[in-house]
């Protein structure tokens, strides 16, 4: 972390889903201008820190600051103006159904800014053609390929030029050709276009692809944080399973699997 | 289970809020309410159910004036169909017959729509976006169907009423002018104006009841379904509490 800007800085977080803690104290900083991934197992805990990330939940311990600036604290209208500078792509896209390409990419444009309806048609046409996606934006989401989808939301993503930008999950559901043309996209977002990018996923070949910084959590622990040539290096034994893909060894007694199984 | 009725309550609760927030006060603070998307959920939720309202009031005015009859023809004051089948519509089985309708029509449609949208993140990608759900989605509904539901209601007034009018005049052989003036003098302008006060507060409810199944909607497919059949009973269900409210206030305050 030395001699890096920090775009967002984690301090203490916590969170309870009723008795069940979900992140137990995580205190971790995100480089600026640079492609952080989020790594960790189904469950860990990285969905729920990313829709912290974005203020879509609130913590119940711990600080979240972004750009200098703390959001746990924030009301809606705080939360708006922070979030004009960020963009989201969701798993599924999200794009809105009801709506062609080019509206949903014209949304948050229409919806922030005030200008006139040429302007925001030729700037749905630039962030389209940034994605890969010109001359779609007559199509409905649903006439699109999953890929294509994933594209158009990013494009959406995109629309008010986000100075940091969240990945949920870009390759779920992805064949390997289009999920690489997607790391290839955000590489380039951040080489052209200079973001922080901030990708949660647990795809490896995605992760080694795109990473400069790799965050990983274990069951709502923070288990590492460093550059991606540290990661590939690291001796910790919940590291190395996860990189070299072995399954979980469950270690029972012959008594205690008797007890699991006879459900006392 | 207690403390799940409280959430219940606080949630809802805070979605009315919300949903009056936006609607009402910050149209005046120049954050006015989508107007295209209120056409388009005017004509979804009004003009397209106008073919069903017209053929049900149609049916429900001759049956009453069939039941109507049934009974005042022993006692030989036939005449007084007409007054039964103008003020039972106008007060109370328009508004009722249009709210029930448009709660199966809209309400579950209302809560398909925005429990699919939570279901597939596209709520908090509005969030994401610094776009207010409530405004976004609820505002719009809740114009049409607070200008809609009344006027489907008044459409339902005047064929449940020609319904009767046209049993009357046919097989109990009610001449059409007597007919015409016994209606004209037995309704009030308070009758009809007391149904469209009720069929705007159904309006209301239908709505808010509509989006607060749709915003429960936590998991996948299976919960959407369920929560839109929730809203069609609970809809239907607090209507009928609304009339039992109003009928009660305006028959001591009218």
């Amino acid at each position: 972390m030395q001699n890096l800007d920090i775009a967002i800085e984690v301090t203490g977080l916590r969170t309870k889903y009723g008795d069940h803690e979900v992140l137990k104290g995580l205190t971790f900083g995100i480089p600026k201008e640079k492609t952080t991934v989020v790594l960790g197992g189904s469950g860990c805990g990285k969905s729920t820190l990313l829709k912290h990330l974005i203020g879509l939940l609130k913590p119940s311990e711990g600080s979240i600051a972004i750009n200098g600036k703390e959001i746990t604290g924030l009301d809606e209208a705080g939360l708006d103006e922070v979030r004009r500078k960020m963009g989201v792509l969701f798993q599924g896209a999200a794009l809105l159904n009801s709506m062609t390409i080019g509206d949903n990419v014209a949304l948050p444009i229409r919806e922030h800014t005030k200008l006139s309806e040429a302007t925001v048609q030729i700037m749905v046409r630039m962030k389209l053609d940034l994605v890969g996606l010109s001359g779609f934006d007559h199509f409905y989401p649903s006439q699109l390929s999953g890929g294509m989808k994933k594209r158009a939301g990013l494009a959406r993503a995109l629309a008010l030029d986000p100075a940091i930008l969240f990945f949920d999950e870009p390759s779920a559901g992805l064949d390997p050709v289009t999920a690489a043309g997607l790391d290839e996209l955000i590489i380039k977002l951040r080489d052209v276009l200079r973001m922080t990018i901030i990708v949660v996923t647990h795809e490896l070949p995605s992760v080694f692809a795109i990473a400069d910084y790799v965050i990983m959590l274990d069951k709502g622990q923070l288990i590492f944080a460093g550059h991606l040539e540290e990661l590939k290096t690291s001796n910790h034994p919940r590291i190395r399973i996860f990189l070299e893909r072995r399954p979980e060894v469950e270690t029972y007694s012959p008594d205690d699997y008797f007890k699991v199984i006879a459900g006392d | 289970m207690a403390f799940s009725l409280l959430k219940d309550i606080t949630d809802a609760s805070r979605i009315i809020n919300k949903s009056f927030y936006w609607t009402f006060i910050s149209p005046f603070r120049g954050k006015p309410v989508r107007v295209r998307a209120t056409i388009s959920e005017m004509v979804k939720a009004g003009y397209n159910s106008v073919p069903i309202v017209a053929v049900i009031s149609f049916f429900v005015g001759i049956i009453l004036a069939l039941q109507a009859a049934y009974q005042l023809k022993r006692v030989g004051a036939l005449i007084y169909v007409a007054n039964l089948v103008g003020v039972s519509l106008t007060r109370e089985l328009s508004p009722i017959l249009t709210a029930i309708i448009v709660s199966g029509r809209s309400g579950s449609a209302f809560a398909a729509e925005i429990g699919s949208m939570k279901a597939a993140e596209e709520v908090d990608a509005l969030v994401t976006m610094g776009i207010n759900p409530v405004r976004f989605l609820v505002s719009p509904k809740l114009m049409a169907l607070m200008v809609m539901v009344p006027a489907l209601t008044v459409m339902s007034d005047v064929i449940g009423i020609s319904g009767g009018f046209l049993l009357s005049v046919s097989v109990l052989e009610i001449h059409p002018f007597n007919y015409y003036q016994q209606t004209i003098n037995a309704l009030l302008v308070k009758d009809v104006f007391t149904g469209l006060i009720k069929a705007w507060a159904f309006g209301i409810v239908i709505t808010i009841v509509g989006a607060y199944q749709g915003f429960k909607v936590e998991g996948g497919a299976e919960e959407v379904g369920r929560r839109t059949t929730s809203s069609v009973v609970a809809s239907i269900f607090l209507v009928i509490i609304f009339d039992l409210f109003f009928t009660t206030l305006f028959y001591y305050f009218t």
